[in-house]
């Protein structure tokens, strides 16, 4: 490779740190979307390049469903810290109390699509023209089609038929007042891409990532980890298995992996080798429909 | 590893999506969770086989309508080389969509049907591929298997579309024979297309060379956004941040600053949130300067040694992409990199055909998908080069100020 060229995570990188000083540039009021996983950390990685020596200009949003892990909570005080960010905390609990909205019921009761109201209110509270996510093109078919800089409506909608055409590296941010942008800025990294980063510059991460004990139960094929949200039922067989969490969710829809992959360089052999996608093998949500994702996006969900 | 990025153009039945399925599928970057679901979504529809094509047309309308209607992009990886495939539409009313995903493309694979040979929409896809100067081209002649794998048939597209590329001068011209459908010369060479001589599709794309895509001659910068972190230890700092659109800059290199015309030399550069000694395209960096100058987001340091143009009036080409059609003497913004500026269309000189690249009279409104030839004013110089000389500084885009829509790919001319 000549000198002058740069491998495919150095491009990756180059026009993720792009996006990001576009979105500073553009936008008046910003907030990056962290949800504690690894690509929202990777986010807040690529932020402080962007504009190191200076401050990650906006703040860390967490929309908390309540059923997070712990470890995922005590990872994202530490970081917020260590990065000097402001970090905004708005709870899903409170919207439903505030707005009487029914709570999901079922052994899994996901939270995920009432996640949408709070991150609507907040984006109101905090007059938010930008909200910097951590969504990949490769993660799942909708987001395959989705912009960049994707425009949602004063109700957040998507609509994927009427997506601005988004040429070259030239990111059009204008919106109209009550209009909001998504941003993605590792829309074209992989799952992989991502581990890879992480490796390359020795990004930490939750200890969930790594091999540890856990007791769980197995719900059609996939292990969910008992806690105070998921308590087995009569017939449930409760054991005790090494795993590790390929992404970091609620509690209530994260599945686990069987694992005993304790370093980076162990946990990245096992994804090279798996044969089951990110998402299909720990989002108990996505399985609902074929379209799941399609709608919750156009329903204003990241 | 390096990074290709490619675009697969063809008209509706070509097999488009097939051929992504089939690349994904072969190269084992398929897993068994997807094929799960996509042998599940074909017996919803019909009896028989996986169609392939289902794992790329991922909005319910396109499945129900068996139709791409927006730019997908896939991901694939080999030992040799990142993939980043952008799935464009077919139909004529979904031309903007095509542009959009051919913009940021290395190489594009022109499908055609070999029952069909060389049409309209081949011809339509093959002027976009030449306009935005696409750097390497491979014609697909796909569904071999439905002409006994016949090197006649071949041969006279072979012919047939040579006659196209030289008409649109476009470089790099590949032809492979393959059946997407059976996986013929996709990833391995066919044994049924023994005549041919050259590689599969797949180590095609992992050869190619893509290194002298990026210009390192003609050096580029356009601020970004302006670092000052006010804090009591940077108390100083004032860096110009962005990406370095083209060439290589170096610590103690005599720049000047555009629009503005004013000179000065480069005391330290940074990438990454280290110094370095220099900084090459496309890497992002923060400029220092020895002087103190009014440098605002959008404007332009170049090496004093090589200049760009400067100009507020400028021929262009416009491909138009709104519904609502250009009216000549309208006022949009335009956008180059991070400059915005208001611009008027002064004058349209001709329409282009982008059938037969013919010349048309300039009467009437410019309408979706047309190509026109433009003079543009804008309200402060832009600085700028030709789009065939240095593409990353020679486009922009206009945007209606009224919608905020995106309405206009420009090549400056």
């Amino acid at each position: 490779m000549s000198l002058y060229q740069l491998n495919y995570l150095e491009q990756l990188e180059a026009e993720s740190i792009h996006i990001f000083r576009e979105v500073a540039a553009q936008f008046e009021r910003p907030a990056l979307l962290f949800s504690g996983g690894k690509d929202s950390i990777t986010l807040v990685h690529l932020a402080r390049k962007a504009f190191s020596p200076g401050a990650i200009p906006f703040p860390l949003v967490h929309i908390d469903t309540g059923h997070n892990f712990p470890e995922a909570l005590q990872f994202r005080d530490w970081l917020t810290k260590e990065v000097g960010a402001e970090l905004v905390v708005r709870k899903v609990e409170d919207t439903i109390l505030e707005r009487k909205l029914t709570e999901p019921k079922g052994k899994f009761p996901s939270r995920n699509w009432l996640q949408t109201y709070t991150l609507l209110d907040t984006i109101e509270e905090f007059k938010f023209d930008c909200c910097i996510g951590g969504a990949r093109r490769d993660e799942e078919k909708a987001r395959a089609k989705e912009r960049i800089f994707s425009v949602r409506d004063e109700f957040g909608q998507w609509d994927p038929k009427l997506q601005r055409p988004e040429l070259w590296s030239i990111y059009n941010g204008r919106i109209h007042k009550g209009e909001n942008v998504r941003v993605f800025p590792i829309s074209n990294w992989t799952e992989l891409d991502i581990w890879n980063y992480i490796r390359k510059e020795k990004i930490d991460l939750p200890s969930i990532y790594f091999a540890h004990e856990r007791e769980v139960i197995e719900h059609e094929g996939q292990l969910v980890a008992l806690s105070e949200y998921v308590q087995p039922a009569q017939d449930d067989i409760v054991i005790k298995k090494s795993v590790r969490y390929r992404t970091v969710g609620d509690m209530t829809c994260t599945a686990a992996v069987e694992s005993n992959a304790a370093t980076l360089d162990e946990v990245i052999n096992e994804i090279i080798s798996t044969r089951i996608s990110e998402r299909g093998e720990t989002r108990i949500d996505d399985k609902v429909t074929e379209a799941a994702m399609e709608d919750r996006k156009k329903n204003g969900y990241f | 590893m390096d990074l290709l990025r490619f675009i697969t153009a063809g008209s509706v039945d070509d097999g488009k999506s097939t051929l992504i399925g089939r690349l994904l599928y072969d190269s084992k970057n398929i897993l068994i969770d997807q094929l799960e679901a996509l042998e599940k979504s074909t017996k919803n529809r019909t009896d028989g086989s996986v169609d392939l094509a289902l794992l790329t047309d991922g909005l319910r309308a396109e499945r129900e309508q068996g139709i791409t209607i927006d730019v997908a992009y896939r991901y694939f990886t080999t030992p040799r080389r990142k993939f980043i495939i952008a799935d464009a539409p077919g139909h004529v009313q979904y031309t903007r969509n095509m542009i959009t995903g051919a913009s940021n493309a290395n190489l594009i694979i022109i499908l055609i049907d070999a029952r069909q040979g060389v049409v309209e929409q081949t011809r339509r896809h093959s002027i976009i591929a030449s306009l935005l100067r696409i750097p390497h081209v491979v014609v697909a002649i796909n569904k071999m298997d439905l002409v006994d794998y016949s090197q006649d048939v071949y041969n006279n597209i072979l012919i047939e579309y040579s006659k196209v590329a030289k008409q649109l001068e476009l470089k790099n011209v590949s032809y492979i024979p393959i059946s997407a459908l059976n996986g013929d010369n996709i990833v391995e060479k066919s044994d049924l297309i023994d005549w041919y001589e050259g590689k599969p599709l797949l180590e095609f794309l992992e050869e190619v060379s893509v290194s002298n895509d990026v210009n390192l001659t003609d050096s580029r910068f356009q601020v970004q956004l302006i670092i000052r972190p006010q804090t009591e230890q940077l108390h100083d700092y004032r860096g110009y941040a962005g990406k370095i659109v083209s060439g290589i800059y170096r610590k103690g290199d005599k720049v000047t600053v555009l629009p503005q015309q004013i000179n000065s030399t480069i005391s330290k550069l940074e990438t990454g949130g280290s110094e370095v000694d220099e900084v090459f395209a496309p890497q992002p960096a923060i400029i220092h300067l020895a002087d103190d100058i009014d440098i605002s987001r959008g404007d332009t340091i170049v090496k004093s040694d090589n200049l760009p143009q400067v100009n507020n009036e400028l021929e262009v080409l416009l491909c138009w992409m709104d519904e609502k059609p250009l009216q000549p003497g309208n006022k949009y913004l335009l956008q180059h990199n991070s400059r915005l500026v208001k611009s008027i269309i002064k004058k349209i000189d001709y329409k282009l055909d982008v059938n037969s690249l013919q010349k048309q009279s300039a009467e009437g409104d410019v309408k979706l998908n047309e190509v026109v030839k433009a003079i543009i004013k804008t309200a402060s110089p832009l600085v700028y080069d030709s789009y065939p000389k240095l593409n990353t500084n020679g486009s922009a885009v206009l945007i209606d100020e009224t919608s905020n829509n995106t309405v206009a790919a420009v090549l400056f001319q």
